[in-house]
């Protein structure tokens, strides 16, 4: 038998181990917000150093402010992304209720089809999407945005959902049957109180990747009035000539609001109130 | 208010038939106990008179009203799960509370209702606390009192005791026959536990492979079982079954004798066996004899007796307390 406590060595290994992989993860980001507060020579010439006080300017800030409508852009990223992370939560768990509460025919195969899209990028299908947008009239709106986000996300929500939702007792959802709760009450009420940490994994998934986007933003929704911060820095990348204190700067700003709503996600993903549901 | 009446109620699961055509007649104020080995059908049978399963086929009605059609909300009936199933984001008060309010009850007269069932349980001290701060006892008294506060024309029992340790399990069962006193309100309840089933209940169903095997009272059960298995089912130690040719009997197949109903003597006896093992339990002793004549032999005495395990003992059965069965296991009157 394994003792309850580990040893210090083994307890120490583990944390150099973990503290390696954090130094890796967290560098990229930890480089950029230093190098978006200092002056243009000082990123080229020492892009590892601290600022100082010779080289500490907030000209990347100012420019990124002052030129671009970026609180704009920001608007559009957040409208998009929270909109987007509400519609999959919604949909996907409404769909993941109905396939691990219900018999019905078709149910395996329903399941499969939904977790499909997990398999198939849905980069495959910009073209027709595109065609889609454009005859319906939606191009360049935010709208377009969110649809696209939505049907990217549903698939892993649907997956991780319906597996939790298997876990919540039966005889809780018929107490709520016999005391006279809607369907939708029981879902609402009983059942996604009790995923809620499933549903906050399933957030910060679906969250990082639509306010990273590039690809669908610059299909989709190029104007300026429906930019999003990821196509907004675009802005200053040129052919030729980048101005990378903007470009920084832009990035660093852009990590704020997502970080924000990972805080809150997470948060739920720590607490869970099941204990006490059943047995 | 409240009898129930099933007539040949049916439930499959794709081609595997869980009931098999289930007659039953619940009057007024009884408690009925459906009990049988698992998977024998009887939870499926208790979902279905909840409204929680379509019977495939057959006919419920509750107070000579069908319910097949009726949603388990307005069936009239409450249910207390095994596994408590409380809503571990209400506390005590809003849990009990939680049906009459979606059922547009005014809220005096709920809190009326919640009062006199935590009265009942003693629950009263716990009101605003959520279920994760309550013990399982509590839990489940909690439980028990939501189905109280709706009045019902039925409780609906499911294993309620089964999560329970030992010494609660007791305590709940006396409170539950003191409830079924006090309220005298038709119930019916699923258990496994024969002694759970025999201290409770006005009337046992027994159920195996979906089919009831025998519907009576505790001691009808006991002492007229209608066939084989309701004779080894009822009773513990279970009834010693004996080849019927081996003694010589001609008109049955099998002959059944409780272990409480044979006598042991050192000297002499019908049948003579070596004593193989010895259970001491204070107020019983259970002697497990290895007989050349008929076989093992389980024999109950009640206080204490000292055998050595390889002591050579004659057994005796009592005349009148023996049982026969015919071919197929049913018996013989």
């Amino acid at each position: 038998m394994s003792k309850a406590r580990a040893s210090l060595s083994r307890t120490t290994l583990v944390h150099l181990a973990l503290i390696g992989y954090t130094l890796i993860a967290v560098f990229p980001v930890f480089l950029t917000l230093i190098n978006s507060m200092k002056s243009r020579n000082a990123i080229f010439r020492n892009p590892m150093q601290l600022p100082t006080t010779e080289t500490f300017d907030l000209v990347g800030y100012t420019t990124v402010l002052g030129q671009g409508d970026f609180a704009s852009y920001f608007q559009n990223s957040f409208i998009v992304t929270v909109a987007a992370i509400a519609l999959v939560l919604l949909f996907g768990a409404m769909a993941a209720f109905a396939l691990s509460e219900y018999r019905f025919r078709g149910n395996t195969l329903m399941g499969l089809y939904l977790a499909l899209g997990i398999m198939i990028p849905i980069r495959l299908g910009t073209v027709a999407i595109l065609q889609g947008m454009v005859a319906t009239g939606l191009v360049n709106t935010l709208t377009a945005l969110i649809l696209v986000y939505t049907a990217q996300g549903i698939p892993l929500a649907v997956f991780i959902l319906s597996e939790f939702m298997r876990t919540v007792s039966d005889d809780l959802k018929n107490a709520g049957r016999i005391d006279g709760l809607s369907e939708y009450a029981i879902f609402f009420r009983l059942v996604l109180p009790l995923v809620r940490p499933a549903m906050a994994t399933v957030a910060v998934f679906t969250m990082i990747p639509i306010w990273n986007d590039l690809w669908f933003p610059l299909i989709l929704a190029p104007s300026e009035a429906t930019k999003t911060v990821t196509l907004g820095s675009q802005l200053f990348i040129g052919q030729f000539v980048t101005n990378w204190n903007a470009v920084l700067a832009a990035l660093s700003l852009a990590i704020l609001p997502v970080l924000v709503l990972y805080l809150v996600f997470s948060r739920q993903l720590i607490r869970g109130i099941t204990s006490g549901a059943v047995k | 208010m409240g009898s129930l009446q099933l007539k040949s109620v049916r439930k499959s699961f794709g081609p595997v038939d869980v009931l098999k055509g289930i007659d039953l007649d619940v009057k007024d104020g009884e408690f009925v106990i459906f009990v049988g080995p698992s998977g024998c059908g009887k939870s499926t049978l208790l979902r279905i008179i909840a409204g929680l399963e379509d019977a495939t086929s057959g006919s419920i009605t509750i107070d000579d009203q069908e319910v097949a059609t009726v949603p388990p909300a307005k069936r009239g009936i409450a249910m207390v799960f095994q596994s408590y199933a409380l809503y571990p984001h209400l506390n005590v008060k809003d849990n009990m509370g939680l049906g009459l309010k979606q059922a547009g009850t005014p809220k005096d007269e709920i809190d009326r209702r919640v009062a006199k069932a935590s009265a009942m349980l003693s629950l009263e001290k716990y009101l605003t606390r959520r279920p994760a701060e309550l013990s399982g006892g509590q839990r489940q008294r909690v439980a028990i009192g939501r189905a109280i506060v709706r009045e019902p024309k039925l409780f609906l029992f499911d294993e309620p005791l089964s999560n329970l340790d030992a010494a609660l399990r007791v305590n709940t069962r006396l409170e539950i026959a003191r409830l079924h006193r006090e309220l005298k309100a038709t119930m019916i309840y699923v258990t496994h536990d024969q002694v759970e089933a025999m201290t409770l209940a006005d009337k046992i169903v027994v159920l195996d492979a979906g089919v009831i095997q025998q519907v009576g009272s505790p001691m009808e059960l006991y002492n007229r079982p209608a066939n084989l298995f309701v004779a080894g089912f009822i009773g513990s130690p279970g009834m010693n079954f004996i080849d019927a040719g081996r003694l010589g009997v001609s008109d049955a197949k099998t002959i059944g004798v409780r272990p409480e109903h044979v006598a042991l003597s050192r000297d002499a006896g019908t049948w003579q066996g070596k004593v193989v093992h010895v259970e001491h339990l204070g107020a019983d002793t259970i002697v497990y004899l290895e007989s050349e004549a008929i076989g093992t032999l389980t024999v109950r005495l009640f206080g204490e007796h000292h055998h050595a395990v390889g002591d050579v003992v004659f057994a005796t059965p009592s005349a009148d307390q023996t049982h026969r069965f015919d071919a197929v296991g049913q018996a013989i009157r």
